[in-house]
């Protein structure tokens, strides 16, 4: 399954939570969505929002000052 | 079998949005959540900005009071719309510029288009009579509910026995004697239902939901509409309004100063953006300038930087200065002494 990439960086919180809940609006089940921010928040947020939308993270890292998260889109999307 | 009705709930973050979800919930409706950023919100970016508040727990209070309910939250861009409800309210602004009635208008205009186009029944939203001095009042909350289209399919649960009854209540949809009659400015009754419902932790913004009703905000940004000559902002500028301090030398160009550490970083990401300066011989700031300058402007702006670093008593200080076009400069300036600094440059 490909993984779409949205790049928030730059983008304060809410708006990489909105960027990656638009990309994942009408994706099937099981595709998974990498987003690279720079606002800290996002490593609360995104999880956040994933858990309340029955998505699932799996794995979220920091690289040079990148916040990577990725999220697997749930089966009820 | 009857048909499992639906609403969506106008969730800020704030405890009465989360109460009044949690009322209608109570009574077996399906309840989802909506979420509008205007990019004043005071949720948000501004936890990633200044470094004392980064020692706090960073959430998102819309997407915490979702998880709370157990519901889905759906967060809506509004921020280019946003900007026709800020330029010109028909109802005038609040205290500050903010054009509460009108907002909340276009909020629920906006909640009524999305259950039409998502086969819901009905809104919620936590608005008290009495609570807000513009748009929460006794008259005023009918033309929300008429201007926004919405009609008798807006519902106010903590309200709701001080009002109208509604569609879902005539319908038997949800039952008015299981709403409320909030009235006033008291929090203590929301406060009762909270722990009522074992709801601890919640947020309790002190002015409203967002930075317009925030005095100094207000007057930087409305500093912003006069420089330009028009009502018009990018996200960029209502970003650094809530950054640095702001000081206006001349009327075509301003200069935002950060306060600490976080600021910084923060306002090093418009370097490519902003003519910028920081000092160089001293520890120091980092600086901005809004507005077309030329070199006199950027001395006088040298030396009010340097007033705000380590070396402000000193008699030369160090500056660099950054261009737009990529090249730099060194300027040696002597800083600006308090008494070169009027008062009416501070916004
Ligand atoms: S405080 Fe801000 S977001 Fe809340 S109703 Fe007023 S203008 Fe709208």
């Amino acid at each position: 399954m490909t993984r779409l990439v949205v790049d928030a960086r730059r983008l304060l919180c809410p708006m990489p939570v909105i960027r990656v809940q638009d990309r994942v609006k009408g994706l099937p089940p099981g595709s998974q969505v990498e987003a690279i921010c720079t606002d800290p928040g996002a490593l609360n947020d995104i999880p956040a929002w994933a858990r309340i939308s029955g998505h699932k993270v799996m794995e979220t890292r920091t690289e040079d000052g990148e916040y990577i998260i990725v999220v697997e889109v749930g089966p009820e999307s | 079998m009857t048909k499992q009705r639906k609403a969506v709930a106008l969730i800020s973050g704030g405890l009465d949005s989360l109460l009044a979800a949690r009322v209608i919930q109570e009574q077996g409706i399906h309840v989802e959540g909506i979420n509008f950023f205007t990019g004043f919100c005071v949720e948000g970016h501004t936890h990633a900005i200044r470094k004392k508040d980064r020692a706090r727990p960073k959430r998102n209070n819309a997407l915490w009071v979702a998880e709370q309910l157990g519901i889905k939250l759906h967060i809506v861009d509004i921020v280019e719309e946003y900007k026709e409800v800020l330029f010109n309210p028909k109802h005038g602004y609040g205290a500050n510029l903010n054009p509460c009635l009108d907002c909340k208008i276009f909020m629920v205009r906006k909640a009524h288009e999305w259950i039409r186009d998502n086969d819901f029944d009905f809104i919620i939203t936590g608005e008290v009579v009495g609570q807000r001095p513009m748009s929460q009042r006794k008259d005023t909350m009918p033309v929300v509910a008429r201007d926004s289209g919405a009609e008798d399919r807006l519902v106010r649960p903590l309200s709701g026995q001080n009002l109208p009854p509604t569609l879902p209540e005539r319908e038997g949809w949800i039952q008015r004697d299981r709403l409320y009659g909030f009235n006033g400015r008291s929090r203590k009754p929301q406060m009762a239902l909270a722990r009522q419902f074992g709801l601890e932790d919640y947020a309790q913004p002190a002015g409203g939901c967002c930075f317009l009703t925030d005095a100094q905000y207000s007057v930087k940004l409305a500093d912003l509409w006069q420089a330009r000559g028009e009502k018009q902002y990018e996200m960029d500028d209502i970003m650094l309004l809530k950054v640095g301090r702001h000081l206006r030398p001349r009327p075509h160009f301003k200069v935002i100063i950060s306060r600490e550490e976080g600021e910084g970083n923060f306002m090093q990401g418009y370097r490519k953006q902003y003519v910028n300066l920081a000092t160089k011989s001293h520890a120091g700031p980092v600086a901005l300038i809004d507005g077309e300058v030329d070199d006199q402007d950027i001395v006088l702006a040298a030396r009010l930087v340097a007033r705000y670093s380590q070396g402000k008593t000193a008699d030369q200080v160090e500056v660099e200065v950054k261009r737009l076009d990529g090249s730099s400069e060194r300027l040696t300036v002597a800083p600006l002494s308090p008494g070169e600094i009027p008062q009416e440059w501070y916004l």
